[in-house]
């Protein structure tokens, strides 16, 4: 097969301020090719792809699309060259149709022929195999189907080059298949494809080829047949690192928290948490799956004190005996009672960290009330500041360095490593790894089994099911607001979880 | 064919800046616009040079100049460091006029009935500690709405402002009126007016010894800590435990209490009388103060005596060269157009065309 570079980069560079995020970037993608986007958090992959897509603009270096030398400085100029991404949060007016929201903003003179347009998307549909209507409003769809959505507006667009930025980050293992199926089509099709991932696994099953970022450099190009995930991982990290969890058993594992039948509503009056029950054992890490926006914030929360219970009880048991009822009590009794919570929001500074103080400013939300004087006490906040800054490896110039202005993997670390160090008896984390680079998310892990072994309980929101299938002891699985199941980590599969996380039981029409 | 072309300028994110260049960046601010300003005093047909050196010495060219300069610094000193807390919080408290205005009220009620009945050195305490606890409470009223049931405060502060001038006017005219048919109120005893002290109303000393205060308060206390964490993200502030509507109030408690000490040091201290117009815009051209001084305590000192060096010797400008004293406010328009505007070059650098990335441009 003759192959036509779609895209050449040559030298590209950007820099935000003193950050060099690509440093003389060299790629070249062919037609009919699949191409992963391989690297740590904070690589520089999204940078890259967003001068495709024309949201920036290279500082340095020229982009070559089928061989010319082109300019593009907004996304219109990107989809003039057939250049279209599919970001990972979805740009979609919910009350308008699949349809309608493809034609938006299309420039076409005259009105707009609704009808052409649903035709058209259907025979895109058709053609890739792509599974939605286009009459459909976007509200009443599933995370998946609006993703296809824009995949398919992209596509509307005449674009043949296509960026995926983490594509399969909101998708049950089914749907990841499907979309991947989709992705195999167009490539037969002759278009372009780019994925931007950290999952290696689907690298392999997916792609023709993979290059790999690392702190802004391009590290080299292989075909996909010729490497490995170890392989991958070592040019990812550049050394190499170990892709064991251990998971060691905790003698006797204890009860520490039992739920029953919680349940809660939002604002609206909709069931966010449906007669949820379940016990929590000190001493082992129960991870907790389902597809994003299944209850699982809202569960942390409402045993933290910090979403309002309708329902149930919510038992704490402390080591030291007594239970005790934490449905009621304020935020502030509960962790003090040892129930903490590492909630690591989509925006990871809207909720446990204040962006515009450092390090030590952060460490002070924890103990910033202690001592009966007036002042705040900053000495001791400095001192575990500095603790998790050298042991979690966090990359920062100073400890009074503004936490907003760190790149999202460090962000993290400073908040996990903050409420990790308060030594907690229930600890309780969601998407604590979030796209935290490889080395430092089994950093994570190991400290999570660490408090395990020190006889905590673990609650463990988590994305990746490989994951939670190597961390976890158990794995409840949550869908709509119920819990849908809970399985032995050790001996359960993700097709198993997969199905409990689209239905209830895992059974049809359950 | 696709034409290769670079944009003209682009932007481009700093990544921090040393301190010093910042300040660098701020004064040339300051400079372009007075060299704006002084374009417009040109148009007017004036000399700018002469014009700037008559603002000059008119503010600080004699000692009564500079005292009155003084007098009009201290209320926009003191009102600055009051908002400072709620701005901090992103509490937008527009309504700092009408908690200096209640607060001189609750000084005059003592000033003009409790005169004779309470020794001078208790009266002055008294007549500071009601205006405080008055413009407290005023600042109190919409806070409790917000934290209760979320209302706007920017509205409801602002509105509270007419409510209590309306409250004046009906004192001036009615119960506290001195001569029948006079609508003003009689001038305090000299008991109840603040000492000089160095020609001018103590009032400077207690600004003074707030500026420290307040500066310590939100660097060093838990309760300035609170504010920055609320004003940074609510979300967290709940996180960590706080009571945000506990704190949001307390802390308009004490932005309202500082303004209305000042509304006290206006009245007993400038005016010594209450007229409706004892505020007389402090409250809001202290917002200005608090901004360009990006809420630093000591900053605001150099800014309100800024501003009152400009509006003092914009009046001397009037009388000698027959420009419009207005022209200060005009000045301090500019001033604070260009300081605003001045930190979108702090925080972003200029890219231009077939320059390489080094060469950023300043403003």
């Amino acid at each position: 097969m003759e192959t036509v570079c779609a895209i050449e980069l040559k030298g590209i560079t950007k820099r935000f301020g003193e950050v060099v995020a690509n440093d003389g970037i060299d790629l070249t993608l062919n037609r009919g090719e699949i191409l992963s986007l391989l690297g740590e958090n904070g690589s520089g992959k999204t940078t890259l792809m967003n001068m495709l897509s024309g949201i920036y603009f290279p500082d340095e270096g020229e982009i070559l699309v089928s061989g010319e030398p082109v300019s593009i400085r907004s996304p219109k100029d990107a989809f003039a060259n057939g250049i279209g991404m599919i970001h990972q949060h979805y740009k979609l007016v919910d009350v308008f149709t699949a349809a309608e929201n493809i034609a938006l903003g299309l420039e076409e003179r005259g009105r707009l022929d609704i009808r052409a347009v649903n035709e058209k998307v259907s025979a895109i549909c058709q053609r890739y195999g792509f599974d939605i209507d286009p009459t459909q409003k976007i509200y009443n769809m599933s995370v998946s189907q609006k993703q296809t959505v824009e995949i398919v507006k992209v596509l509307y667009r005449g674009a043949d080059i296509l960026i995926l930025d983490e594509p399969t980050a909101v998708l049950t293992p089914q749907e990841t298949d499907r979309l991947f199926d989709v992705l195999r089509n167009m490539r037969a099709d002759g278009k372009a494809i780019v994925i931007i991932t950290h999952k290696l696994h689907e690298v392999m099953a997916l792609s023709d080829k993979v290059a790999v970022l690392r702190k802004g450099k391009y590290i080299g190009a292989v075909r996909t047949s010729q490497t490995n995930p170890q392989a991958l991982t070592d040019m990812m990290v550049g050394r190499s690192v170990t892709l064991n969890i251990d998971r060691p058993r905790y003698e006797t594992p204890v009860r520490r928290l039992e739920l029953k039948g919680v349940t809660c509503l939002d604002g609206e009056g909709v069931k966010r948490l449906d007669n949820v029950s379940f016990t929590a054992l000190g001493g082992e890490i129960l991870g907790i799956a389902g597809i994003a926006g299944s209850g699982q914030r809202e569960l942390l929360e409402a045993v933290s004190g910090l979403y309002p219970v309708k329902e149930g009880s919510i038992t704490y048991a402390p080591p030291d005996g007594g239970d005790m009822e934490l449905v009621g009590r304020t935020p502030m009794e509960i962790r003090r009672s040892g129930v903490v919570m590492a909630f690591v929001p989509e925006d990871r500074l809207g909720m446990g960290l204040v962006g515009s103080m450092g390090m030590t400013g952060n460490m002070m939300l924890r103990s910033w009330r202690k001592g009966k004087s007036a002042f705040v006490n900053r000495k001791d906040p400095n001192e575990l500041a500095l603790k998790v800054w050298k042991d979690l490896e966090v990359v920062v110039p100073s400890t009074e360095f503004p936490v907003r202005r760190l790149s999202g993997g460090n962000v993290q670390k400073v908040l996990v490593g903050r409420e990790i160090a308060t030594a907690p008896s229930v600890l309780m984390c969601a998407y604590a790894v979030r796209g935290l680079d490889i080395n430092t998310s089994y950093t994570i892990y190991n400290l999570l089994t660490e408090q395990k072994m020190k006889g905590a309980a673990v609650i463990y929101v988590g994305e990746d099911l490989d994951v939670l299938l190597e961390l976890c002891d158990r794995i409840l699985v949550l869908c709509g607001g119920q819990v849908s199941g809970v399985v032995d980590a050790r001996t359960a599969t993700k097709d198993q979880i997969g199905l409990l996380m689209t239905r209830l039981g895992g059974k049809e029409g359950a | 064919m696709k034409e290769k072309k670079t944009p003209l300028v682009r932007l481009a994110k700093r990544d921090g800046m040393e301190a010093w260049k910042v300040w660098c960046i701020r004064a040339c601010s300051v400079v372009l616009a007075l060299l704006l300003g002084a374009l417009l005093i040109a148009v007017t047909g004036s000399n700018p040079l002469t014009a700037y050196g008559t603002i000059l010495s008119g503010a600080l060219g004699k000692k009564t100049a500079i005292r009155q300069t003084v007098k009009i610094a201290v209320p926009l000193l003191g009102c600055a460091l009051a908002i400072a807390p709620c701005f901090k919080m992103r509490f937008w408290n527009i309504g700092a006029e009408g908690q200096i205005t209640a607060g001189a009220i609750a000084a005059s009620y003592f000033a003009l009935f409790w005169a004779g009945r309470l020794p001078g050195p208790v009266l002055l305490p008294v007549m500071g500690l009601a205006g405080a606890i008055a413009g407290g409470i005023w600042a109190l009223i919409p806070a409790f709405f917000k934290a209760k049931w979320n209302t706007n405060e920017t509205l409801f502060t602002l509105m509270m402002n007419y409510i209590v001038i309306g409250l004046v006017r009906w004192l001036q005219g009615g119960p506290w009126e001195g001569r029948p048919g006079s609508q003003i109120i009689p001038q305090f005893d000299p008991s109840a007016c603040l000492p000089r002290v160095l020609g001018v109303h103590c009032g400077w000393i207690i600004v003074l010894v707030l500026v420290v205060f307040m500066h310590v308060y939100m660097r060093y206390t838990k309760h300035g800590y609170e504010i920055a964490v609320i004003g940074d993200s609510v979300n967290t502030a709940r996180y960590a435990g706080m009571n945000v509507g506990h704190i949001m109030m307390r802390t308009l408690f004490l932005s309202g209490a500082i303004s209305g000490l000042v509304g006290y040091i206006i009245a007993s201290g400038a005016n010594n009388t209450l007229y409706d117009g004892v505020a007389g815009g402090v409250g809001f051209t202290s917002i200005t103060v608090a901004w360009l001084s990006q809420l630093n305590a000591f900053a605001m000192v150099g800014i309100s005596l800024l501003l009152a060096v400009l509006s003092k010797g914009a009046e001397t400008l009037q009388t000698r060269m027959s420009i419009p004293a207005s022209l200060s406010d005009i000045i301090t328009g500019i001033l604070l157009f260009c300081m605003l505007g001045c930190e979108f070059f702090i925080n972003y650098r200029l890219i231009f065309r077939g320059k390489s990335h080094k060469e950023g441009v300043r403003s």
